[in-house]
């Protein structure tokens, strides 16, 4: 059989054609002053209003942590199942509304008061505060465990569109049981926080405490560089100890919150017209929470028996069977972490935005899942970054684009940073084999 | 008789027909009310745009969640084409259309530009498609519309004003459909390069961004008659019963006779194994960009089609849940199955929109969205294919062509055949 | 001449080259597959690239058709560069492969697996398929007719209609040379033809490599991991280890050769 005359023309058009070489430069060129022109255009606005610009960070930090916590969830199960976990967002309404009744039925906030009714104020808000959280997480954990259970385990076999639309199915399941009106109403609530919200200004930061927290920063930063270098000349326990999650601790808390309280200190000094800045003591026990719960989920998957098991599993289910890993149980593990992160992320969320509602899930959750992805989907640091990233330029674009099209930038972030860079920050690119 | 109802075509030809003359003939004389009248259009419409879904996930395995944001982007199109219409402002239809026609024509001159190149990125393809695109809609409003708008407009109220209609209403539904179409190409060209599940996420964030335009239509974009989040008010209600046939059975055809072709093989295999498929010489890339802008297109006219019968658009109605029902569509009727699609895209508005709203008790109206995603669970518990699976009706079926009559080959002799082998 | 071995026959170097590999190398991150491969191949030959597992064959492969784009090298077939090209362009130029590990489209029919290689070649458009215009039904009856003559030469004529995933695996991987075949090559790439035959199936593969050569006029490329096969069909050997040639030649000089029974039957052996 001879070549076909098809077959001729397609290889003359091949020889005659050039290298796009150039016109791919002259689009990327294009592409760069269309960013530069962007980020000159949000620059500028922000350089003109300072005041507004500190604002819009220190909200960026509240919502990032918060997305953070949700993300992390995602990302867990992502990484684990291969399944986008639609009702993770509900999770987290859920745990907002748990708090909400264990705190306006049960009082819950207030149970060291009723047992030591001469306690000191501060431990008892800080204890009632914690077992606050504590219920939220353990009836999330309790809610992703059987949603697991129930839904995803008997499907795992199947097709992956099927986890999918079960995932979708339990999503409005949770949304619209919770909005009959018997359980959580269709209307919104207004959130019984569980500590008093107060605004912290400049006068209220001594200057000792951005010492101590710069300095908790600084002196684990300064370790964690000399550990690493140690580690790159092959010194083995360096390497180990860069991972100590008190350091990552000492560094997270210490930069994040010596940042917000800087920006609190100095902006009334830094902007020459009158400006108050709005932050409450709410933000920083956002991101102090949240801080600590990241360090222990680091711990947990880092260090554990069980964290070990689950980075095998994702990495491969059926070796890790083959070395003895229960891996249903494992992945029973990783939705239980995922639900209770989510359910404090609920509570600290409704504690900053002071109303719930059933279909408060949906959007945050959309988001958080947009941070996983833009981070790296799969890798933990990468959700959290992803979730600070989406945080912030959600929060300056309502700032200094448009309110209403926050949503619609943070999405078109989410298409840039695929197109740019499809396996997202911290991800490693998929290998193929052929 | 009997051979030709064994003849495929002719019984569904037959068929079809059958169904278009009931439906007409109880819609004249009166049984069937508005209401039902609505349920049928709006079941056809999300049909409609459940089949442009199938195409692209079921036939050509491309996860998608954008699906809405055509539909969204077809309806509000068409709407305000007529909308401006019968304002006596012939704007819209003369930029969409024309602008159209201008965009595809430089799209299609730089398509051919960039073929003499070898080794284009995607992105350098997408921002020349997208200029060319965004030249093309800058010059139908700067120069074409005040140049001939006015002569359009005389030319077609010359015609009589049944005529003139119709007329004005196919170009509405054709305009929101292509320029569907052209927003799914440039949306495409890079973002379907991701595959899997990066293109679902990169598809649900372009509903969602759509969503927010169209809250935001007033404000943001210039369209004050769309009314942003309070709702477009004031179309005309143009949707009639043959219209709905005529472009529910385009849709069918078009989409059956392009899986039935070599182009729909070519589809196929690329949901099979995109990397086999590109190794026997697919040009996977042109197959995927095809299968999401055909699917698209039918969204688009499902959405003109669905915008002229209710005569009120809200953005929430392309919000993020409903977003999830042609996805759950193709999924319960079987991905693959055009049969199932149409089946079930029909049922679910039937089931959900008609008879749990009606006859459900007093109060259990919020009940439906807490039972309907049990049923889906056991659905996908016990029948994860689907409730066709890969069923067609023998019109929609693959021909399976006959054996080849045997003649003395010569070659068997010098082939040794094999015996069953297990490896 | 480079990239080949010095004592063919003179006829053979009289052909035209058919594809010409220089200086090849190709880095998976840091991992170096390929390193400095050359290989130049004439019009009608039968060339086996063998070497132990690893050693970068399929790699090699994978490098000429366009699925990884190499670090540095070149490869042209019939003077043109092929480095850049995607994929399909390059199956369309009239080069075809098989696969290691089989991939048919596993839920279509075995005719379909057929047709669907044909595509390029279908000769009719989109608005022919649409409405079904006579253009559509002659090209798409010829398609049919000639598909069908590929699969009655490799014996799957009576299971056209079957689901290609269903076939036996020997009948999967003639299928597979099938549609290879199907996309009017010039020069085909076998990856490993005999994986999981036994030697009476070997035997009978030999025979049909030979017939589709000799039918097509084909230029056969062939990695394989089995000596077998290689020794008794190919004309001339290159081997490979660790990404690199180790030596090339007639089968039997390569047969004879220390390094190659070190590092290829050596190790073989051991295991």
């Amino acid at each position: 059989m001879s070549v076909t005359v098809e077959a001729r023309r397609i290889e003359q058009r091949m020889l005659q054609r050039r290298n796009g070489v150039v016109l791919n430069r002259i689009s990327q060129v294009v592409f760069a002053l269309a960013g530069i022109l962007v980020l000159y255009v949000v620059g500028r606005a922000a350089a003109a209003n300072l005041g507004v610009f500190f604002q819009q960070v220190l909200n960026g930090f509240q919502l990032g942590f918060i997305y953070a916590l949700i993300a992390l969830g995602y990302t867990m199960v992502y990484g684990i199942v291969k399944l986008i976990n639609f009702a993770h967002g509900d999770v987290f309404m859920v745990g907002a509304f748990v708090s909400f009744f264990t705190i306006s039925l049960l009082n819950l906030h207030q149970w060291p008061l009723a047992v030591w009714p001469g306690m000191n104020p501060t431990a008892a808000m800080v204890i009632g505060t914690v077992t606050v959280i504590l219920a939220s997480m353990l009836t999330c954990a309790l809610l992703a465990v059987t949603m697991e259970r129930f839904a995803y385990r008997p499907l795992r076999a199947m097709p992956r569109i099927a986890a999918l639309i079960t995932a979708i199915g339990v999503s409005f399941f949770l949304e619209y049981f919770g909005g009959l009106p018997f359980v959580f109403t269709n209307n919104y609530i207004t959130y019984p926080r569980p500590f008093e919200v107060f605004v912290l200004n400049a006068d209220m930061v001594p200057p000792l405490w951005l010492g101590i927290l710069w300095g908790m920063c600084g002196i684990a930063a300064i370790v964690y560089g000399i550990l690493k270098v140690l580690g790159n000349r092959g010194n083995a326990r360096a390497q180990a100890w860069q991972r100590n999650p008190f350091l990552q601790f000492g560094m997270l808390f210490g930069g994040f919150l010596g940042v917000a309280l800087t920006i609190i200190w100095l902006t009334p000094r830094l902007v020459r017209t009158h400006f108050d800045l709005t932050a409450s003591n709410a933000m920083l026990i956002i991101m102090g929470i949240s801080v600590i719960l990241l360090v222990i989920l680091q711990y947990i998957v880092r260090y554990t028996r069980i964290g070990k098991a689950m980075r095998a599993s994702a990495y491969d289910k059926p070796t890790s069977r083959l070395m003895g890993i229960n891996v249903d149980m494992v992945i029973a593990a990783t939705f239980a972490l995922a639900g209770s992160l989510a359910g404090a992320g609920g509570v600290l969320y409704a504690t900053a935005y002071n109303r719930i509602h059933h279909l408060m899930g949906i959007i945050p959750g959309l988001k958080s899942f947009v941070a996983a992805v833009i981070g790296g989907i799969g890798s933990i640091p990468g959700a959290f970054v992803g979730a600070l990233t989406i945080g912030l330029v959600e929060v300056l674009s309502a700032g200094f684009i448009s309110s209403p099209m926050r949503d619609a930038v943070a999405f078109s972030l989410l298409i840039i940073v695929l197109l740019i860079r499809p396996q997202g920050i911290f991800g490693e690119a998929p290998g193929e084999k052929v | 008789m009997r051979q030709l109802l064994r003849n495929t075509n002719f019984t569904f030809i037959l068929g079809a027909v059958l169904v278009f003359i009931v439906v007409q003939a109880l819609i004249s004389l009166g049984v069937l009310n508005a209401y039902w009248q609505g349920i049928i259009f709006w079941g056809a419409a999300i049909t409609m745009v459940s089949l442009g879904l199938n195409l692209i996930y079921g036939f050509n395995g491309q996860f998608s969640l954008g699906q809405f944001g055509f539909y969204a982007i077809g309806a509000y199109a068409s709407a305000d084409i007529t909308y401006r219409w019968v304002r006596n402002d012939p704007s819209a239809l003369v930029v969409v259309i024309f602008g159209s026609i201008l965009a595809l024509a430089l799209m299609f001159g730089v398509s051919a530009f960039l073929r003499r190149f070898y080794g284009v990125a995607t992105l350098t393809k997408f921002l020349f498609n997208f200029l060319a695109a965004v030249l093309g809609f800058f010059l139908a409003v700067r120069f074409v519309n005040p140049a001939i708008g006015k002569v359009i407009y005389a030319a077609l109220n010359a015609l009589p004003s049944g005529i003139s209609q119709q007329l004005i209403f196919f170009l509405a539904l054709v305009g929101g459909a292509t320029l569907a179409g052209i927003v799914s190409y440039l949306f495409g060209i890079p973002v379907l390069e991701l595959g899997s599940d990066y293109f679902g996420i990169a598809t649900l964030g372009f509903t969602i961004i759509v969503k927010v335009l169209l809250d935001n239509t007033d404000t943001i974009l210039p369209f004050p008659e769309m009314k942003g989040a309070r709702g477009m008010v004031g179309i005309p209600k143009w949707t009639t019963w043959p219209w709905v046939f005529i472009c529910f059975m385009a849709v069918v055809l078009v989409m059956r006779n392009l899986i039935h072709s070599s182009t729909g093989r070519a589809i196929l295999s690329v949901r099979e194994d995109e990397r086999a498929a590109e190794l026997v010489g697919i040009d996977t890339a042109s197959q995927k960009i095809l299968a999401f802008v055909v699917g698209s297109v039918f969204a688009g006219l499902a959405g003109g089609i669905r915008a002229h019968d209710l005569a009120f658009l809200h953005p929430t109605t392309f919000g993020f849940l409903p977003s999830f029902n042609p996805l759950i569509i193709i999924v319960f009727g079987g991905l693959g199955s055009m049969t199932g699609t149409i089946i079930t895209g029909f049922f679910w508005i039937f089931l959900l929109e008609g008879l749990l709203r009606l006859y459900l008790p007093e109060g259990f109206e919020t009940w439906r969205f807490v039972v309907y995603p049990l049923v889906l669970l056991l659905m996908m518990l016990l029948r994860p294919q689907g409730l066709m699976g890969r069923y067609e009706i023998a019109f929609l079926r693959r021909p399976l062509p006959p054996l080849r009559v045997k003649e003395a080959s010569p070659v068997q002799e010098v082939i040794p055949q094999a015996g069953e082998v297990t490896a | 001449m480079k990239g080949r071995p010095e004592n063919l026959s003179p006829e053979v170097e009289a052909r035209p080259v058919i594809l010409e590999i220089d200086g090849l190398t190709h880095y998976f991150d840091s991992l170096r597959a390929v390193h400095d491969f050359s290989v130049t191949i004439k019009e009608g030959e039968l060339v086996g690239l063998i070497g132990p597992n690893g050693a970068g064959k399929t790699t090699v492969f994978n490098l000429i058709t366009g699925v990884y784009r190499p670090t540095a090298g070149s490869i042209r077939y019939e003077g043109v560069q092929l480095i850049g090209l995607p994929s399909h362009e390059i199956i369309q130029m009239g080069i075809a492969r098989t696969f290691q590990n089989i991939r048919l489209f596993a839920n279509l029919t075995v005719l379909d697996n057929v047709l669907i290689a044909y595509h390029p070649h279908s000769g009719y458009g989109l608005a022919d398929s649409i409405f079904r215009s006579r253009r559509f039904r002659e090209r798409e009856k010829a398609m049919i007719e000639r598909s069908q003559e590929f699969l009655e030469i490799f014996g799957l004529a009576d299971r056209q209609n079957d689901i290609a995933g269903s076939l036996p695996y020997g009948l999967q991987r003639r299928l597979e040379i099938a549609r290879a075949l199907a996309t009017q090559p010039r020069l085909l790439l076998l990856d490993e033809p005999a994986a999981g035959m036994n030697p009476q199936e070997i035997d009978q593969l030999m025979e049909l490599i030979h017939f589709i050569r000799d039918r097509f006029q084909l230029t056969i490329f062939l990695v394989e991991h089995r000596m077998r096969l290689v020794m008794n069909i190919c004309e001339w050997i290159t081997v490979m280890d660790f990404g690199e040639i180790i030596a090339r030649g007639k089968p039997e000089e390569v047969r004879g050769n220390p390094q190659v029974i070190e590092a290829y039957l050596g190790r073989q052996a051991i295991r």
